[in-house]
């Protein structure tokens, strides 16, 4: 607590070891970020098809370099594990898994599914493309 | 707000080594963290090297022992000495726990001890409570009831006598609201998971007739809403509690009597 008093402020961050489910935690909130700025590439690429030819082949080409895929990885291994462990807060709303064994066990589930999911997406992608 | 840079004169620096572990079969070091109200400088951090055959198992065993034969000057709360007051509540380790129920064979390499995070320190381990005894006060931690006492005790039965276990047992360490992030970030305003548990132990309670006006007092943005089950709070809750669970059937109760 910040305070008038002159006492100095326990360290925090700087000394507490996060455990996993803290971490999952603050990745929920960053990958949530993520996916916003992701969605203007979305749009970019939505307005650019109805922009013309020569616009989306512009916007076609950019996701389809190397920094493009890589962006476009990213953004789909975020949705994914938004979308995982959203999925998690939707039991933790429903007042479930509540015990430490469940949290461990759930942490693990989360990370598979959104590995899982991920990698097969762009099996498939990459197969079509 | 978030601030995840300590203030100016929170900074720690690096303070004195004592060794007193000569010929020590065993020696460990333990790093305090030391701040003197009274000499004007910042925290630091002081390093005693100690022989582990000189004293108990226990994280307070060698903190007293330091007291009592190395540094005086060392302060910080203890009681009890076996779980059940709740004063040594402290951060060994990165986690927070009580001392008296940490073993110190648990700690690989050396022991770091801090004050409870974020909170105001009084003197070296002893952080200042007034703020959350303040919120504690808030949630009226005792029985409230409007039907007129009976000639002897409010009865209850077994079944809802059970709705209060996992809640009675909470000695208000606090190392659970001071290890989570949200009351580090809005401490000012959310309750923190130890005073919610305390709320939903009396909200639980089948001899409580203030539910509504209970649940009143906490349907708030900030007073409950700041929980975002990060589980800090159930994996430092040295009895073994789960005020994240607590919090979630708060939540559920908000929701169900709309």
């Amino acid at each position: 607590m910040a305070n008038g008093s002159g006492r100095p402020l326990s360290p925090h961050l700087q000394v507490y070891k996060l455990p996993l489910t803290a971490v999952m935690s603050i990745t929920h909130r960053i990958t949530g970020v993520g996916l916003a700025v992701g969605t203007l590439l979305l749009v970019w690429w939505l307005v650019a098809a109805a922009a013309g030819p020569q616009a989306f082949a512009r916007a076609q080409g950019f996701i389809g370099s190397f920094f493009g895929l890589l962006l476009m990885f990213g953004w789909s291994a975020a949705l994914y594990y938004h979308l995982c462990n959203g999925i998690r807060h939707l039991v933790w709303d429903a007042g479930k898994s509540f015990e430490l064994t469940d949290a461990d066990r759930n942490n693990k589930v989360v990370l598979v599914a959104t590995a899982v999911l991920t990698v097969l997406t762009w099996i498939v992608g990459l197969a079509v493309w | 707000m978030v601030e995840f840079n300590l203030p100016a004169n929170s900074k720690v620096g690096v303070g004195k080594t004592v060794n007193v572990a000569n010929g020590a079969k065993r020696a460990k070091t333990f790093k305090i963290y030391r701040w003197n109200p009274d000499d004007g400088q910042n925290p630091r951090v002081d390093s005693y090297v100690v022989d582990l055959d000189k004293f108990g198992p226990m994280i307070l065993d060698a903190i007293i022992y330091i007291k009592n034969q190395v540094d005086s000057t060392l302060t910080f709360r203890r009681s009890c000495r076996e779980g059940i007051c709740g004063s040594c509540a402290m951060n060994i380790d990165g986690t927070n726990t009580l001392a008296c129920l940490k073993a110190i064979e648990d700690v690989p390499g050396d022991v770091k001890i801090y004050p409870l995070p974020h909170m105001p320190v009084v003197k070296d381990l002893v952080p200042d409570l007034k703020h959350i005894y303040a919120q504690l006060a808030s949630i009226k931690p005792w029985l409230q009831s409007q039907s007129p006492a009976p000639s002897r005790e409010r009865l209850q039965s077994p079944e809802d006598r059970a709705k209060l276990d996992g809640l009675y047992e909470c000695i208000l360490c606090f190392c659970c609201s001071t290890s989570c992030p949200s009351y580090w970030w809005n401490g000012d305003r959310y309750l923190g998971p130890s005073i919610l548990l305390q709320a939903y132990r009396w909200i639980a309670d089948s001899r409580d007739e203030m539910t509504g006006e209970r649940l009143d007092n906490l349907e708030d943005p900030f007073r409950l809403y700041r929980c975002h089950t990060i589980m800090n709070c159930t994996k430092a809750c040295p009895k073994g509690l789960n005020p994240a669970k607590a919090i979630a059937e708060i939540k559920k109760l908000m929701v169900a009597r709309r």
